[in-house]
């Protein structure tokens, strides 16, 4: 069952040209609804105008090779491993949710486009990824929205209370990833089969429809952010923000004397401080 | 001097929410980031801005009265026990930065056990004096400090 690909089944129903457009149509709408968003929030505008403020107030000028390794680390730890999350089980919900949708959608094009009828059959482990892809989302995805959604987890709203604008872009996933296992799981069952398949199609559809509503474009300009946030503390700007000191430095003791008068000359660890406790905000 | 939240920076935490002594630091429930919902009752105590993990939360001045430009930041770094602050005059000129310790102990530890201290006897009640206030004023070393008795002076006008 998960070895097989279920849009060869579907193209006795459906011409595969149409899956193909289908495909294409999503594709566009989330460009078209990533440049409407864009200029609608002016995020490229402020982005690139907080990025000549920050220049201004340079110590030191990056050159090419150091911002080149400066994208280098944002794409193996903020992009690759969300390490900009604090908290670990959302940083690993978002892991299994980020990864699930990339294999998800990869596997998806590559079903439609190349092995889009049993003419063409495809090698197990594609369809198998497609499967695992959809697992994963739905994996991350419900333990977003059951547990770590900061509304259920914070402000005490019930798991079943939808928040329209704000839930649209995870409603979106979990009921594509949900609804494309239930078709897959119930071909041949006739008309509850096609019922779930209209259902994907629908959430699918929502999915890349509402870009511009939702938080979908996040996963383009969250690098980006996180990219300026590394320039500004190698560069000397930093944002106007003190700078990170080590207190057992003895330049920073000589600079500061309260630290050795109150601290001593190597000051321990302290501990985590309020943060020993998670926020619960009602 | 209201606060406001970079949204670029806040991932949603709920740190500054929940520290807010006037309950103004909100969830956006559309962008799920913190916002400032009523800065008119912002009394920029600073307790959000030292709280956020993110760096996200900065404080502006109304335009009426606050000097354009300036700049006063903060981040309090718990491990290590101090909080550090920048202070950036308009001018462009004067950029001053500050660390100071703000815990000597590990967080958590040491705390007073009340309940094994002995209770007070009915003349440390009928006392003017607080609970443990010789200890804790330092009067049992001699007397109260004062400037003179820490070889400090007294100096007019603003001293920065």
């Amino acid at each position: 069952m998960i070895a097989s690909n279920p849009f060869a089944e579907l193209a006795a129903v459906i011409p595969p040209t149409a899956m193909q457009a289908y495909v294409v149509l999503m594709f566009l709408l989330v460009v078209a609804g990533t440049i409407l968003d864009m200029l609608h929030k002016k995020s490229a505008q402020y982005f690139f105008e907080n990025a000549r403020k920050a220049r201004k107030n340079a110590t030191r000028t990056l050159g090419t090779g150091e911002k080149g390794a400066l994208a280098l680390k944002t794409v193996a730890k903020e992009v690759l491993t969300s390490g900009e999350f604090n908290n670990p089980k959302r940083r690993i919900s978002h892991l299994f949710t980020m990864y699930g949708f990339i294999i998800f959608v990869v596997t998806t094009a590559i079903l439609i486009f190349a092995y889009p009828t049993p003419d063409y059959p495809a090698p197990t482990v594609v369809p198998l990824l497609w499967h695992l892809g959809a697992a994963m989302l739905c994996l991350g995805g419900y333990w977003f929205w059951f547990s770590i959604r900061v509304d259920v987890a914070s402000e005490g709203v019930k798991w079943y209370q939808l928040n329209g604008r704000g839930d649209l872009f995870i409603v979106g996933l979990l009921g594509m990833a949900t609804f494309a296992l239930l078709w897959s799981f119930s071909m041949g069952a006739g008309a509850l089969n096609m019922l779930f398949f209209v259902l994907f199609v629908a959430f699918t559809t929502l999915l890349f429809g509402s870009v511009y509503w939702s938080k979908f474009a996040h996963m383009f300009f969250k690098p980006a952010a996180a990219f300026q946030k590394r320039v500004i503390k190698a560069d000397g700007s930093r944002e106007n923000m003190p700078a990170i000191y080590d207190v057992s430095d003895p330049e920073v003791q000589a600079r500061f004397p309260d630290i050795p008068a109150y601290m001593g000359a190597n000051p321990p660890n302290m501990g985590l401080g309020i943060k020993r406790e998670a926020p619960n905000h009602f | 001097m209201p606060t406001f939240v970079y949204m670029t920076r806040c991932d949603g935490c709920g740190y500054c929410v929940d520290i807010c002594p006037s309950d103004i630091m909100h969830i956006d429930k559309v962008t799920r980031r913190a916002y400032n919902i009523e800065p008119n009752m912002c009394w920029e105590c600073y307790s959000c801005v030292k709280a956020c993990p993110q760096d996200a939360i900065d404080v502006r001045g109304y335009a009426d009265f606050a000097p354009l430009g300036h700049s006063v930041r903060v981040r309090r770094d718990e491990e290590k026990g101090v909080i550090a602050w920048r202070i950036k005059f308009r001018n462009g000129e004067k950029d001053m930065e500050l660390l100071a310790p703000i815990t000597t102990k590990p967080w958590g530890k040491h705390i007073p056990q009340l309940s094994d201290v002995p209770a007070p006897t009915q003349m440390m009640r009928d006392s003017q004096l607080l609970f443990n206030e010789p200890k804790y004023i330092r009067m049992d070393e001699g007397a109260l400090h004062t400037l003179e008795s820490n070889g400090l002076v007294m100096k007019e006008g603003v001293v920065y």
